[in-house]
This record gives structure tokens, C-alpha cells and sequence, in this order.
């Protein structure tokens, strides 16, 4: 292998990882307060979709990422609502919000199928940076999205790990009832976290359909979803650790066409569920670690938070 | 609040019954009225009703797209007909058994079932309603009441393989293909002949995506196959995500299923396109003449059911020229896709010079010819 190739691959690995890596951010907000959202397969279909619909009517693809977060925050507070003020089970509600968000999304995307979009995110070189060797052409040299999602994981780490909002965010996540004592306003706080969470699972949706592979076409996740679920444990509910991981993820699917061409044949399927047997081996990690260490999932994740239960 | 849950659980086995009985009740009635009337089939005057079953939405721009305008095409064609479909059809046996039988249900007489994945539900039905049509695209099972039909599309992609061969610079064309079946395997094969034929040393690499319809996923591979030296792609997707990647790298691609330039106006040549119009309409006459019979329909170019999509404009007078006259020897039946010599990629013989394989040799070909770089995947 020659460095252009591997150039290629990981340049392409940034790109692929990018829907994965929104999706996931989004989820790692969400689950830090305690709220399982498995609707993220849902939330970004019909972001893909609603985004596509506005960037095809207005012709400005700002636009429908804009629509798409929207659209993703608000398919979110179904989500919110049952769980947070129904205290529903959450594992139910998510599956249900992915059911629904494919079902809807083919249902109103379907006079959008099929048909190509005039004006989408195009890769635009930063100046400087896009002539670093090596690191230039595989960071700096993509899409303005990819630049935001670069962005959004340092706003996201400042905000979990350095202010005020973080620290309630983890205390809700972490001991709801303690949190609750201290004044701070439980449902709230899981109502933000579910709405940002859905708001970048829509971006990340809107990612595959105005930048990656611009068209709207039902189902066109396929599954992404569902790895940014398992990356978010891959990452122990850590923006930078998520950031890696997505491009890992993303990079194995490179990687396989990259290696047919070559006539290295690894079976797909094989390579298809490599990302999910990284998470388990992950998780066996992290579950041991948590036995010495305190790392891992929020403790008060999955759990509806009842007032009068105390 | 124990009162609220009791009312709950009340109101919702009261939903869930209706359900069950509005669902009862739209499978049985319109069951056994159809008996009683299945009888009179032709000249009472009434609209004979002709269904289809789509595997994929009828907006997805290729291969469910090109039977629906073959649909509107026949309903353009035949004034005394009423046709409908059902799309999204996933093919597993408990959804095409049921959206089959509740279109016999709904009187239709003529049922095409788009897929090959539907073969065993459309036989399983068929044998249920013996009066009613099944037809069956690109399957091999027939029955007394059940044909198949599928087309010759090696022709078409023999001719879009001459242009690519033509076009390419660096001699390595580059073709995403779905899945490894014989269908795909003789699709790369007749490609990469027709590049041969007109370019002897260009190869086409082959990669596998293993979906029909991701099309992130297939434009990813085309990039694969872009990096790896390819300045053509070709491929056999249902989803034009490999034009793309070709047109933001300023490569060109040769289509599938139905014309693409809009979707890569720059880098599009041409492609094999289905034609299903002509087939329908003829198929449906037969069926109100009364002279149809179960057949196994394996159209060529003459017949019209495939053909090879409008040039780009990039694609020069000499090439469109050396291409339209390779399809008028096809078309007058001077000229065979898969006549010997033939070897495969250790350059063996394998159709030896004189002779020409059988359509059965063709449908179950699972090996590549000399010139394609690249494997099968083995189960």
C-alpha cells in the first residue's frame, strides 16, 4: 500500500464516520442525563428527509440542515414526553420512535424519491491547514459539515465537562434523586438533553442526504443508526472517544471496498459486524473497569426518574 | 389511577379487536363474491384488472421506477384495462402472500410480481386461484397459471461496454455490482466483453457492496474504485449513488435500469436500460385474446424490453457510430454477446470458437471471463 491510498482511506474514513459521529454526540447528551433514546435510526431518517424536502424547495442546503435539526429535535420530545412525563419504558419508546421514523420518513419523503438535489455541501479546502501533508488531505480537505462536527465535539466536551449545565446534565445522569434535592430541575434537564440528542441525530441524517450521497432515497441509513447506538458505548459516553470511534467505524467499511480492489478478499458480512464486536469488546472492558474505577454508563441510565419512589 | 389503567387496558384490547375483525373482514368478503364471478373472463364489456407488486418505491429512479412506466405504458396502450400496484413489497413469504392474495381478493385476473425474491409466494398463491395470471419477473419456477419473464440484458450491456472501453484513459473501468448471483456475474461478464472488443488491454475491476440499495455505501465503493486508478464505473445497483461519485471526481459511468444523465449530467456515457412496456402490453392481449400460455419469456433487443439509454454528450460521433452499428447486428441477429471463443480469467477456453452458450449456461454463470480483475464471493 502506497500513501495515497492510505491518504484515501482515511480521508474517506472522516467522511464515513461523520453521520456516525453527529448521531453519536447527540445520543452521548441524551444518555449522560439518564434518558436511553433508541429512536436515533428514526430521528436521523426523518432528519435525512426533511432536510433533503427543505434544501430541494429552497435550493439552500443551510436550510435543510437547519430543517433537519428541527425535525430531529421535535421526532425527540415524542421520546421526551413518553419517558420523561410518562415515565414510559424507555427501551419501548425508542424502538417504537425507529419504527416510526422509518415508516414517516418513507411516508413523507415520498414524492422527494429519487430525484437529485441542484445545490448541495460541496468540500471546500481551508486555506493553510488543506497543505499540511498528510494530515491536510485526510482533516482539511471535506465538506462544511465535517468542519462543524470537528467543532461541535470541543463545544460539546466544554459543555459536558466545564459548566454548570454539564455538571447538572452528569449529576441528573448520575443520581437523579440527589440532583433533584440540590434544586435542580430533573425533567428539565432530560428534556434538553433528549431534544439536543434528536437535533444531531437529525444532522447526522442530513449529513448522508445533502452532503454524503445527495438524494433522499427510503431507508437510507441503513443501520447508521444503530451503530452510533453502539458507539456511544464504545465511547463511554465521551465526546473525543466518540469522535475516534466513528472514524474507526467508518473506516472499516472504507477499508473492505478499498481491500477488494486490491483482490484482498475479506468477506463483507465479516467486516459488517466488526463494529458491533468491537462495542462488546469494549463493554467487557468497561464493565470490569467499573468494578475498580468509577467509568461507564451513567448510573441512573434506562431509569424513569418518579419523585415520590425515593 | 387504578381506575385509568383498567380504562387503558379497556379501550386498548377494544382497538386491537377492531382491528382484527376490519382485517378479517377485508380479506374474507371480497373472497368468496370472487368465486361466484370467475367465470366470465372476456367480452362482457367489463374492465379487465391487472395488479403489480413492486419491491421498491416507484420513485427509486431504476428498477421499480422502469416497471411502473411499463405499467403506465400498457395502460396508455390498452383503453379496456384497470391497473394498480402495490409498492415497498418486502420479499419475505408472510408479506408477498398476503399483498398477492389481497389482489386476487380485489378481482385482478393478471398479477405481475416484480422481484425474484416473490418466486415461491407467487407459486404458493397461483396454485390457490387457478384462474388468475401470475407472471413472475427474472424467476425460473412456472406453473399452468404462472409464467416467468426477464430480458436479455447482456446485449445492451455488451454496447454500453464498447463506450466505456472507448472512453477510458486509464484502461481500468471500474464496476460496482450488488450481489453475487448469476444474473450480476453474466451482467460484469458481457460488460467486460464489450470493453475487450474494442479495447483488448483495459481490465474491469470488480467491487461487491452486497446491498442493492445503499446508496452511501455504493457510492463509497465507486470511490474505492475511483482511488484505485478507474476513470469509468459501471455498475449494478438499483440507486445512481455510483454516478455520483463519479461526476464529482470528473469521471465518467455508464447507468443502469433507466437513463441517469440527470443525476450526473457530466459523466453519464449511456447505459442498459429496461423497456418493459412493449412486453406488457403484449402479454395482456394474449390474455384477453385467450391465447396465453405459461412461458418462460426471455426477451431480447428486437423485442424492445431492453435497450441502451439516449449518449451523453461527451461520448464522440466515431464511438456512437462503432456502437449503433454493433446493436443493428444484434438487433438483426448477426451478432451473439457469449459466442466462442471465451476464456475465463486463468485463460482457459471455455466456450470454445463456433460455439455459443445456452440460455441455461447464461443463467447460471458463475465465473468471470479474461479481463475482469477481481473474485466472486464464495458462500
Amino acid at each position: 500500500m502506497d500513501q495515497g491510498i492510505i491518504i484515501a482511506i482515511l480521508a474517506t474514513a472522516v467522511t464515513a464516520g461523520t453521520p456516525i459521529l453527529y448521531a453519536a454526540l447527540g445520543e452521548i447528551i441524551t444518555e449522560r442525563s439518564g434518558t436511553l433514546n433508541l429512536g436515533v435510526e428514526g430521528m436521523m431518517l426523518v432528519g435525512a428527509v426533511s432536510g433533503f424536502m427543505a434544501a430541494y424547495v429552497s435550493g439552500n442546503p443551510w436550510l435543510g440542515f437547519g430543517a433537519a435539526m428541527a425535525a430531529g429535535g421535535a421526532v425527540s420530545l415524542i421520546h421526551a414526553f413518553l419517558t420523561i412525563t410518562l415515565r414510559a419504558n424507555q427501551v419501548v419508546c425508542g424502538l417504537a420512535l425507529t419504527i416510526f421514523g422509518t415508516g414517516f420518513s418513507s411516508y413523507i419523503g415520498k414524492p422527494f424519491v429519487g430525484i437529485p438535489l441542484k445545490e448541495t455541501f460541496k468540500p471546500v479546502e481551508i486555506p493553510f491547514l488543506s497543505d499540511i501533508p498528510v494530515i491536510g488531505p485526510i482533516f482539511f480537505n471535506h465538506d462544511p459539515l465535517v468542519y462543524i462536527s470537528y467543532l461541535l465535539i470541543i463545544l460539546l466536551a466544554f459543555l459536558i465537562y466545564r459548566t454548570r449545565w454539564g455538571l447538572n446534565l452528569r449529576a441528573v445522569g448520575e443520581n437523579p434523586a440527589a440532583a433533584d434535592s440540590a434544586g435542580i430541575s430533573v425533567s428539565i434537564t432530560r428534556y434538553q438533553s433528549v431534544f439536543i440528542g434528536g437535533m444531531l441525530a437529525g444532522a447526522g441524517g442530513a449529513y448522508l442526504s445533502l452532503a454524503y450521497a445527495p438524494s433522499w432515497l427510503e431507508n437510507m441509513t441503513a443501520g447508521r443508526g444503530w451503530i452510533a447506538v453502539a458507539l456511544v458505548i464504545f465511547a463511554m459516553w465521551d465526546p473525543y472517544k466518540a469522535l475516534l470511534g466513528s472514524y474507526i467505524f467508518g473506516g472499516v467499511e472504507a477499508l473492505g471496498f478499498r481491500l477488494q480492489t486490491m483482490n484482498v478478499t475479506i468477506s463483507p458480512f465479516f467486516l459488517k459486524m466488526l463494529p458491533y464486536i468491537l462495542t462488546i469488546v469494549v463493554l467487557i472492558i468497561v464493565t470490569r473497569e467499573t468494578k475498580t474505577r468509577k467509568v461507564g454508563a451513567p448510573a441512573a441510565l434506562g431509569q424513569p426518574y418518579h419523585r415520590e419512589d425515593r | 389511577m387504578m381506575k385509568m389503567k383498567k380504562l387503558f387496558g379497556l379501550a386498548a384490547m377494544l382497538v386491537v379487536m377492531a382491528l382484527v375483525v376490519a382485517g378479517c373482514g377485508g380479506g374474507q368478503t371480497p373472497a368468496s363474491t370472487d368465486k361466484k364471478e370467475d367465470a366470465p373472463k372476456e367480452g362482457t364489456g367489463e374492465k379487465l384488472k391487472v395488479a403489480y407488486i413492486y419491491v421498491g418505491p416507484v420513485g427509486d429512479a431504476g428498477w421499480t421506477y422502469a416497471h411502473d412506466q411499463g405499467r403506465q405504458y400498457l395502460e396508455k396502450e390498452l383503453p379496456n384495462i384497470e391497473t394498480s400496484f402495490v409498492e415497498s413489497v418486502p420479499e419475505t413469504p408472510a408479506d408477498a402472500e398476503r399483498v398477492l392474495t389481497d389482489l386476487v381478493n380485489k378481482g385482478n385476473k393478471v398479477i405481475f410480481a416484480t422481484s425474484f425474491g416473490y418466486m415461491d409466494s407467487v407459486l404458493k398463491v397461483a396454485k390457490k386461484y387457478p384462474d388468475v395470471i401470475f407472471l413472475h419477473c427474472s424467476g425460473y419456477k412456472t406453473d399452468k397459471n404462472v409464467g416467468t419473464y426477464f430480458g436479455r440484458m447482456y446485449q445492451p450491456r455488451f454496447l454500453s461496454g464498447m463506450a466505456a472501453g472507448k472512453q477510458t484513459k486509464s484502461n481500468t473501468i471500474g464496476f460496482v455490482a450488488a450481489m453475487p448471483i448469476p444474473e450480476v456475474v453474466w451482467g460484469i461478464n458481457s460488460f467486460t466483453l464489450g470493453v475487450k472488443s474494442v479495447n483488448p488491454t483495459a481490465k474491469v475491476k470488480v467491487v461487491w457492496t452486497n446491498t442493492w440499495y445503499d446508496p452511501a455505501k455504493e457510492k463509497d465503493a465507486a470511490k474505492s474504485l475511483l482511488d484505485a486508478g478507474a476513470d469509468v464505473i459501471a455498475m449494478h445497483q438499483d440507486t445512481p449513488g455510483p454516478m455520483q461519485a463519479a461526476e464529482e471526481k470528473g469521471a465518467f459511468s455508464v447507468g443502469y435500469n433507466t437513463d441517469m444523465r440527470q443525476f450526473a449530467p457530466k459523466a453519464v456515457l449511456t447505459g442498459p436500460v429496461w423497456n418493459w412496456g412493449p412486453y406488457y402490453v403484449n402479454t395482456v392481449k394474449a390474455v384477453i385474446d385467450g391465447t396465453w400460455k405459461s412461458e418462460q419469456y426471455f426477451g431480447s433487443m428486437a423485442d424492445g424490453i431492453i435497450d441502451l439509454a439516449p449518449y451523453g454528450d461527451m461520448v464522440s460521433e466515431d464511438v456512437r457510430k462503432l456502437v449503433d452499428e454493433k446493436k443493428q447486428a444484434i438487433l438483426d441477429g448477426k451478432f451473439e454477446v457469449f459466442a466462442g471463443p471465451i476464456k475465463d480469467q486463468s485463460g482457459a477456453v471455455k466456450v470454445p470458437e463456433g460455439k455459443t452458450m445456452t440460455d441455461e449456461e447464461v443463467l447460471n454463470m458463475m465465473w468471470f471471463v479474461e479481463g475482469v480483475d477481481g473474485s466472486i464471493p464464495k458462500k
